[in-house]
């Protein structure tokens, strides 16, 4: 197997007294879009900021394109494209101002592709920054993030505050440079519908760990949805096999993990059985991390996370 | 051709574009020597990754219904599968094993199963691309 784009073994930082990331590990293969994802506060961009070396972990170890994110060599620096949630931009220049910058500061910038990119987007060069919508200017990031034809792009939910069109165009230019480089990108996203779409492997992130770290066609053949109506005297399920059992109206709502046909005869037998079904990758992330869930269970979830039966 | 997939439905995205072309070459919308949509081309359409569609394409190569051109693109195959006569027979009554399986548990006598399947050959041409085993 080659080297793997990004490591993060047993991460932690904390902010103060208050621990954000505890003990963080996931992995980025080469040419993998890897989404990480969570609730507000729950440490992604934290763990971005760790990657690029803006903030040093206090635990473990963070490696990006093979080299330990606490001492980033510029070099390798220029081979990571950043895309972050607030695309910030200097006020004063216009569209080509900055293409014109960025191809200055960065060798391998692609300075065609740039302006091929920014006319698919319509976006003028002479048109002011401060003039952009916030659109334009997460469009603007992207291509000129993409444009120096990165090794690793990093995107911290660039699709913050954008419309459905905007997210489609912005989503368009991502599958662009996917064919066009395959380069590995790592994003976090509150968009799952998106995600869906286009990542190989999810990370769920809770409680400053991943509760979740598999491809998304593990988790659609792997996890199973259903609800139970018990007759009298039945309880709900447990053992390995169950991630999570949540009453609702006459019964419950479980969540399973590669359930054996024997777990479903039990069931039937002793109630109603809905058809399981796998849950949306929504549903799966409301399941996991939304509020007052007791019922997790870590260990088969991180059982998730081994490459058995998955993988690539 | 057409290829349509939803991206929310349980199946994972890459069986959606395996079955897509395998149900586009069997109703005959698809014919021997069609240019299959470029990975970039399909993976725009569908709004997907674009690893996503080279699986499929693999896919759709292993199992005998494509072909890769060096340089010129995937293309509608004009013969079958590789498999052995043998192994292609088991395959076969596995899937109609698992279909049997699933109406029973749907609730489906063998007559609904029968006639369910004659409507589903009717929507296939056989005589189309495929040698016959």
């Amino acid at each position: 197997m080659s080297a793997p784009v990004v490591e993060f073994a047993g991460v932690a930082r904390w902010f103060g007294t208050q621990p954000v990331l505890q003990g963080l590990s996931f992995r980025v293969e080469p040419g993998q879009v890897y989404a990480l994802l969570g609730r507000n506060g729950a440490g992604k961009t934290t763990a971005l900021r760790i990657l690029l070396g803006f903030l040093q972990p206090h635990a473990g170890r963070a490696t990006v394109l093979g080299h330990d994110c606490t001492a980033l060599p510029p070099a390798v620096r220029g081979r990571i494209g950043y895309v972050g949630e607030d695309h910030r931009l200097y006020p004063t220049m216009t569209v080509g101002d900055a293409v014109e910058f960025e191809a200055g500061t960065r060798p391998s910038f692609r300075r065609a592709f740039a302006d091929q990119a920014l006319q698919r987007c319509g976006l003028p060069a002479d048109r002011r920054i401060p003039r952009l919508s916030r659109g334009q200017r997460a469009q603007l990031s992207l291509v000129l993030a993409v444009a120096s034809n990165p090794e690793l792009l990093v995107c911290d939910d660039p699709a913050l505050g954008l419309d459905a069109v905007m997210r489609r165009e912005l989503l368009d230019a991502l599958i662009d440079l996917l064919a066009d480089t395959g380069c590995a990108v790592l994003l976090s996203s509150h968009f799952l519908h998106d995600v869906e779409r286009i990542a190989d492997r999810v990370g769920i992130l809770h409680d400053g760990a991943l509760l979740v770290d598999a491809t998304l066609d593990d988790v659609k053949r792997r996890v199973l949805r259903c609800a139970w109506s018990p007759r009298a005297g039945s309880s709900p399920p447990s053992g390995p096999h169950v991630l999570r059992t949540a009453p609702r109206r006459d019964g419950h709502d479980l969540t399973l993990l590669d359930a054996p046909p024997e777990l479903f005869a039990q069931l039937r037998a002793t109630g109603e059985l809905t058809p399981p079904v796998p849950p949306s990758l929504e549903e799966l992330f409301l399941d996991l991390a939304g509020p007052e869930r007791p019922g997790i269970l870590r260990e088969p979830l991180d059982a998730l996370a081994a490459p058995a039966g998955g993988g690539r | 051709m057409l290829i349509r997939i939803d991206p929310r439905s349980p199946e994972p995205l890459f069986e959606q574009v395996v079955f897509a072309v395998k149900a586009a070459v069997a109703k005959g919308t698809a014919k021997a020597g069609d240019r299959l949509p470029s990975v970039r081309e399909l993976a725009r359409d569908l709004a997907i990754n674009p690893n996503t569609v080279v699986r499929a394409y693999e896919a759709l190569e292993r199992d005998g219904v494509v072909v890769r051109r060096q340089g010129a693109g995937c293309f509608v195959s004009d013969r079958g599968s590789d498999l052995a006569q043998g192994e292609k027979k088991k395959q076969l009554l596995d899937l109609m094993r698992r279909a049997a399986t699933e109406a029973f548990h749907l609730g489906f006598t063998a007559e609904d199963v029968k006639k369910a399947l004659g409507q589903g050959l009717d929507e296939v041409q056989f005589e189309g691309k495929r040698r016959q085993p």
